[in-house]
């Protein structure tokens, strides 16, 4: 990365002395609202709207933070789960097999199929239209109905019962329709013109996809990814019914296993471990702060390379 | 010696015919340079000659489009053939990635490998877009952060590196400053003896100054095609005359 803007401090100029005459006062902006009382009413709500919005952020972060830090303890972090220490080690750990096994799942079939429609399919194909339709469908299907789905499909007629494969391709199946669409904005984002100069060289459909379209769009696709993530961490009814809720590090993908969104509900379930379910919450936010700051740089990095290299 | 043959070619969008009945014959290491008002075909009729109207959905091609002979819409592999004619464009379009990989994409495409190899071609097509000297202390850095005049000489550099014989170029300069359009006529002028060059270009001076041969083209034929010098100072036409005066367009 070039460092353009670096300026001797010599050069910089106390802004504050001097007087702009293209910034005004705050006098002489409420004289300019008094002749428009409607500006000055929106202008309140927007900053209104801004403040609420924040404040109701915060208060729900601190909220968690405050009543679930003291309930914070070493215990919770052992590794295995009993009724007297209810530890949350196997269902972080869950978690985290989850999230990779859905993303495995998803993610390729996600992209490929956005690389269709986008790349591929000619305008106007009925089945480009198809497709999409599809994907906005099953993208409001509440997550419940992906629950009963994958324990009649999955537990029941393929006889895998309550297991983490069972949960991680119900997960997948409603993150997919997120991450296809995603990615084929991102694709869309992607000028013509870089398409154009790629054929132009000679270069094939199969090398202008995925040496130019593709690295131009990754950002993006990583930003449907982590949407994806964030459904997967978040969601409990899809998965009460698919992977079950033992309280054990999965041993096998066949194993029923609970993720720390599901092991909250049932902590919170019969009102009786309370302290330890805002403790679960606690370390699942901050988890989902984690992924979501590791993506961010992630997108970053990558986005930099595919212009430095 | 000609290098392109055009012969009886009607090109339509749909059901609208953009092209009527071109007959031309393109000399090489020339530079042949297609004029005439918005919309008169004169970019239509390049993009047919590397093919890169097959990307247009309704775009329907008949005639004949002959590369030394040889049928351009035949037997002859697409990809294969925009090795051979290569494009510039109005807008430039630098990948985004760094200097370097801009050049070596085109290379590296047509299986040339090795860092050596890769090093000369980069260097050589810098140099021959005269544009070596202001980017060979960056060739790693992002070809994004060069200025308009640059990339659209990068992109030049670019078209060189697949060693191309014929170049199009689609009105190469309407985005740039004076300065850098010089830049580029100088440069097309120094490329004319190793390449065959067509330019489209609505700029009738920069016709002038850079081609040998001229086309005027209206409403999708050609009205007159000549030495560019009768076409200037004496064309045969009246609506070639019109234009170049100025009285329409």
């Amino acid at each position: 990365m070039e460092k353009k803007n670096t300026i001797e401090s010599s050069e910089l100029v106390d802004i504050n002395s001097i007087q702009a005459i293209n910034r005004r006062s705050v006098r002489q902006r409420l004289r300019e609202y008094k002749k428009s009382p409607l500006s000055l009413v929106l202008f309140l709500f927007v900053i209104l709207a801004a403040v609420v919005t924040f404040a109701v952020l915060l208060f729900l972060i601190g909220y968690i933070l405050v009543k679930g830090i003291p309930n914070l303890s070493l215990d919770l972090f052992s590794w295995n789960y009993s009724t007297e220490n209810q530890s949350m080690m196997p269902a972080l750990i869950s978690t985290i097999f989850m999230t990779l096994l859905s993303l495995i799942i998803a993610v390729p079939l996600g992209i490929g199929a956005a690389i269709y429609l986008v790349e591929y399919a000619r305008r106007g194909n009925k089945i480009v239209g198809a497709v999409r339709m599809a994907a906005e469908t099953l993208s409001g299907v509440p997550s419940i109905v992906y629950g009963l789905f994958g324990m009649l499909f999955f537990v029941t007629t393929l006889h895998w019962g309550y297991s983490l494969l069972a949960g991680a391709f119900t997960l997948a199946i409603m993150i997919l329709p997120l991450v296809m669409r995603t990615t084929e904005e991102a694709l869309l984002a992607v000028p013509d013109m870089l398409r154009e100069g790629s054929f132009g060289l000679g270069a094939g459909k199969l090398r202008t996809v995925f040496k130019i379209v593709l690295p131009s769009a990754v950002p993006g696709i990583l930003a449907g990814v982590i949407l994806a993530i964030g459904r997967i961490v978040g969601e409990t009814a899809a998965l009460i019914y698919t992977s079950g809720t033992v309280a054990a590090v999965p041993k096998t993908p066949m194993s029923s296993a609970r993720t720390l969104a599901v092991h909250m509900y049932a902590l919170t379930d019969n009102g009786l471990y309370m302290e330890q379910a805002y403790a679960t919450a606690v370390v699942l936010l901050i988890v989902v702060l984690v992924i979501n700051f590791l993506s961010a740089v992630l997108a970053k990095r990558v986005a930099a390379k595919s212009i430095e290299r | 010696m000609e290098k392109f043959k055009i012969e009886n070619l009607d090109l339509y969008y749909g059901n609208f015919q953009a092209l009527k009945n071109i007959n031309l014959n393109l000399e090489a290491n020339k530079i042949t340079a297609f004029i005439g008002p918005s919309g008169c075909g004169k970019s239509t009729l390049l993009k047919s000659l590397n093919r890169m109207n097959d990307l247009v959905e309704g775009c329907s091609i008949t005639g004949n489009v002959l590369l030394d002979g040889e049928d351009i819409y035949g037997d002859m592999d697409v990809n294969h053939l925009r090795k051979r004619v290569g494009m510039v464009f109005q807008k430039a379009n630098p990948f985004p990635m760094s200097i370097y990989d801009n050049i070596a994409f085109g290379p590296r495409t047509h299986g040339v490998r090795g860092k050596a190899r890769l090093n000369e071609i980069v260097e050589k097509s810098l140099r021959d877009a005269a544009i070596w000297d202001e980017v060979k202390d960056r060739l790693k850095k992002s070809a994004l952060g060069l200025s308009g005049g640059q990339q659209q000489r990068l992109c030049i550099a670019r078209a060189l590196a697949v060693d191309p014989e014929v170049i199009l170029l689609d009105e190469p300069t309407s985005a740039l400053d004076p300065i850098s359009t010089s830049k580029i006529e100088d440069l097309l002028l120094s490329l004319k003896n190793n390449y065959t060059i067509i330019i489209v270009t609505h700029n009738m001076q920069q016709a002038g100054r850079v081609s040998d041969k001229t086309a005027f083209f209206l409403l999708g034929e050609v009205v007159e095609f000549d030495d560019t010098l009768k076409i200037f100072n004496n064309p045969s036409e009246r609506r070639t005359e019109d234009y170049i005066t100025g009285r329409f367009g």
